[in-house]
């Protein structure tokens, strides 16, 4: 499974490199903020986690950095220059690629199909050329077969999988047209104690190979396994930025689950 | 019970045990298009028994005739609906093409083909604007394009009456142009002792071109995405404003071709024509195998629900019975179609054992 991951990483790419920087970035929507003040750094060869509650403000951030919604305070560089991604296309032309909680899966259409929806292998540049289907099949296969999913037919429709098995398919396809930071937003959310493993292999391989990785989870246990810079967000804003050297579990694990509003809440719950 | 079978130990399943050759049965049960096939083919021998003036060559291909004039537009509004859209505007579309080359050659006596290529521009602008509308504000297309089909219904009929007095165009068929654009686009050849229409001819390379554009090519895939799951299409990078204005233009692109086919074969269109078309184009792509919701479907559904319109509103006449009868028969394929879409989907979203 590693070879995917460092065949297709940017060469180019040097350990601890800032890839993407955001310099105060904010998000509102309409009288409602939904992020403020957030500085953070993906370095390449680092996976960055950002842990928050419900509502903390996670899913936006990935928005911003995934070019699905623009930000509007604050500066994101990518690769030092600054950058306005309009449409999730340019985030993927910077290498930027984000397996979304939805997945991001259309359903009826074949599990090929999805595999490379919007990067499509064509047979030439002219509009309208053919596809290289059976390419294109051969490769979607491979590279589930690597994440442990053998699926029934690669002609099936994505709909029929099982929950965890889109989730790997959402993975691979990340993983295969990522080439330079990989977001991974909830990745073991909807997964089996095992299948958590292999995406947790994955996320250490795609940071061995020179990635910048984010990682969002509700999880500190995950966090802690993979992590090496760690930021916690509280209702739009950032209440803990430390690196893995900082930081302890028992810290994360507090912090996430209220820190002092949790042994206040013991205190109210004794029986 | 002396002879008890010793069980093998169980064994980690190898990865091939996991795949399945899926069988040409269920492979022919999963295309959008089976089953208005099957009912092509069971309307086909009903009308061969009960309908005897069917049984001919020149039959087959007046049938095919009144297909195209479907069918053409219908292509394009199938692959709108798989793209997740509707265009009600469609039907009066094609008479506003027709009107737009006539009355542009005939005021200010120029070459048909100047007005042919003006009307084309109005389509194609037609079409845009009813796409930008549609995602730049929000609203659904079925919305959207209500009105437009409203506005074009009034403004053919008033235009017109505004510049010839009356609400059918002059005859054009002196004009500058009108052989070579009569022969594009309305004239006939011989098959053996036949008379088959070029139009037939033009219906089969639309399907085969959408065919080729829905199943082969990055475009047809970005089809399908937008259709069937917009927000999702739009993350993995598919440029959804660019592909469903794109959708929209060649709906208005195959309506004008349309246009032209009726201005061409009659030198002379009526402007209240073309109302209520939209639905027919609907209906051949739904009984085709369209999802209404969008994201799944095929041209050649298409073209399969516009040859059971055809071959069905013909032998009515050829059985000897009433044509109002076509009607009540067309809404009842439509909801056949429905139910039968609803199972497809029904099976292909839900996770199937074994």
């Amino acid at each position: 499974m590693t070879d995917t991951i460092s065949e297709h990483a940017d060469q180019s790419l040097e350990q601890g490199e800032a890839l993407v920087q955001l310099e105060d970035v904010g998000k509102r929507y309409g009288a409602i903020r939904a992020l403020k003040g957030i500085n953070l750094t993906v370095r390449a060869g680092e996976v960055t986690c950002v842990l928050g509650d419900n509502g903390a403000g996670k899913s936006t951030l990935i928005k911003i950095i995934s070019g699905l919604h623009p930000h509007n305070e604050g500066v994101l560089k990518v690769d030092g220059s600054e950058v306005h991604f309009g449409s999730p296309r340019a985030a993927l032309d910077h290498g930027i690629a984000t397996v979304y909680q939805d997945l991001a899966v259309v359903g009826l259409m074949e599990v090929w199909r999805n595999f490379f929806l919007g990067s499509e292998l064509t047979t030439s540049g002219i509009p309208f050329s053919g596809m290289r289907v059976k390419e294109m099949k051969r490769i979607a296969d491979e590279e589930l077969r690597k994440m442990g999913i053998v699926v029934k037919n690669i002609d099936q429709p994505i709909g029929e999988l099982s929950g965890g098995q889109r989730q790997c398919v959402a993975i691979a396809r990340a993983v295969y047209f990522g080439a330079r930071v990989l977001i991974l937003d909830e990745p073991t959310a909807a997964l089996g104690v095992k299948q958590s493993g292999v995406v947790l292999k994955y996320t250490a391989a795609a940071r061995d190979a020179g990635l910048g990785v984010v990682f969002i989870t509700h999880n500190p246990h995950h966090a802690n396994l993979v992590g090496d810079h760690f930021v916690i967000l509280k209702l739009g804003q950032a209440v803990l930025d430390k690196k893995r050297s900082e930081v302890s579990l028992d810290e994360l694990t507090r912090q996430m689950a209220g820190g002092d509003e949790l042994t206040e809440l013991s205190h109210e719950l004794k029986r | 019970m002396s002879t008890t079978s010793q069980k093998p130990a169980l064994e980690t399943p190898a990865e091939e045990s996991n795949r399945v050759q899926i069988g040409l049965l269920s492979r022919m049960l999963g295309r959008p298009e089976i089953g208005a096939l099957v009912a092509a083919i069971v309307i086909g021998i009903f009308f061969l028994i009960v309908a005897p003036p069917f049984r001919s060559a020149e039959s087959l291909a007046t049938v095919l005739y009144q297909s195209a004039t479907i069918g053409i537009v219908a292509v394009a509004v199938g692959m709108l609906m798989i793209g997740g859209e509707f265009d009600l505007s469609a039907g009066v579309m094609v008479t506003t093409a027709g009107l737009v080359n006539a009355m542009f050659s005939y005021e200010y006596n120029l070459n048909l083909w100047v007005g042919a290529v003006v009307s084309l521009v109005v389509a194609l602008a037609i079409g845009f604007l009813n796409g930008y509308l549609v995602m730049r504000t929000g609203i659904a297309s079925f919305l959207i394009t209500l009105g437009t089909f409203f506005v074009l219904q009034g403004v053919n009929l008033g235009v017109t009456k505004l510049v010839t007095g009356s609400v059918s165009t002059p005859n054009i068929n002196q004009m500058n142009g009108y052989t070579s654009l009569q022969k594009v686009f309305a004239s006939t050849f011989n098959v053996g002792s036949v008379r088959v229409s070029i139009i037939v001819v033009w219906w089969f390379l639309f399907v085969a071109a959408a065919s080729w554009v829905l199943l082969r090519t990055r475009v047809g895939n970005w089809i399908y995405a937008v259709g069937g799951n917009q927000a999702s299409a739009r993350a993995v990078g598919v440029p959804v404003i660019r592909v469903k204005i794109g959708l929209f233009m060649t709906v208005s692109f195959l309506a004008w071709f349309m246009g032209m086919h009726t201005l061409y074969n009659f030198n002379t269109i009526q402007a209240g024509n073309g109302v209520g078309n939209e639905f027919l184009y609907i209906i051949a792509a739904v009984v085709g195998g369209t999802l209404l919701t969008g994201g799944y479907g095929n041209a050649i559904g298409a073209a399969i629900g516009s040859f059971i319109f055809g071959m069905t509103s013909l032998c009515i006449v050829y059985a000897g019975w009433d044509p109002n009868w076509f009607r009540a028969f067309l809404g009842v394929m439509l909801l056949l179609a429905v139910l039968v879409n609803l199972y497809v989907k029904r099976l292909s979203t839900t996770r199937k054992v074994g």
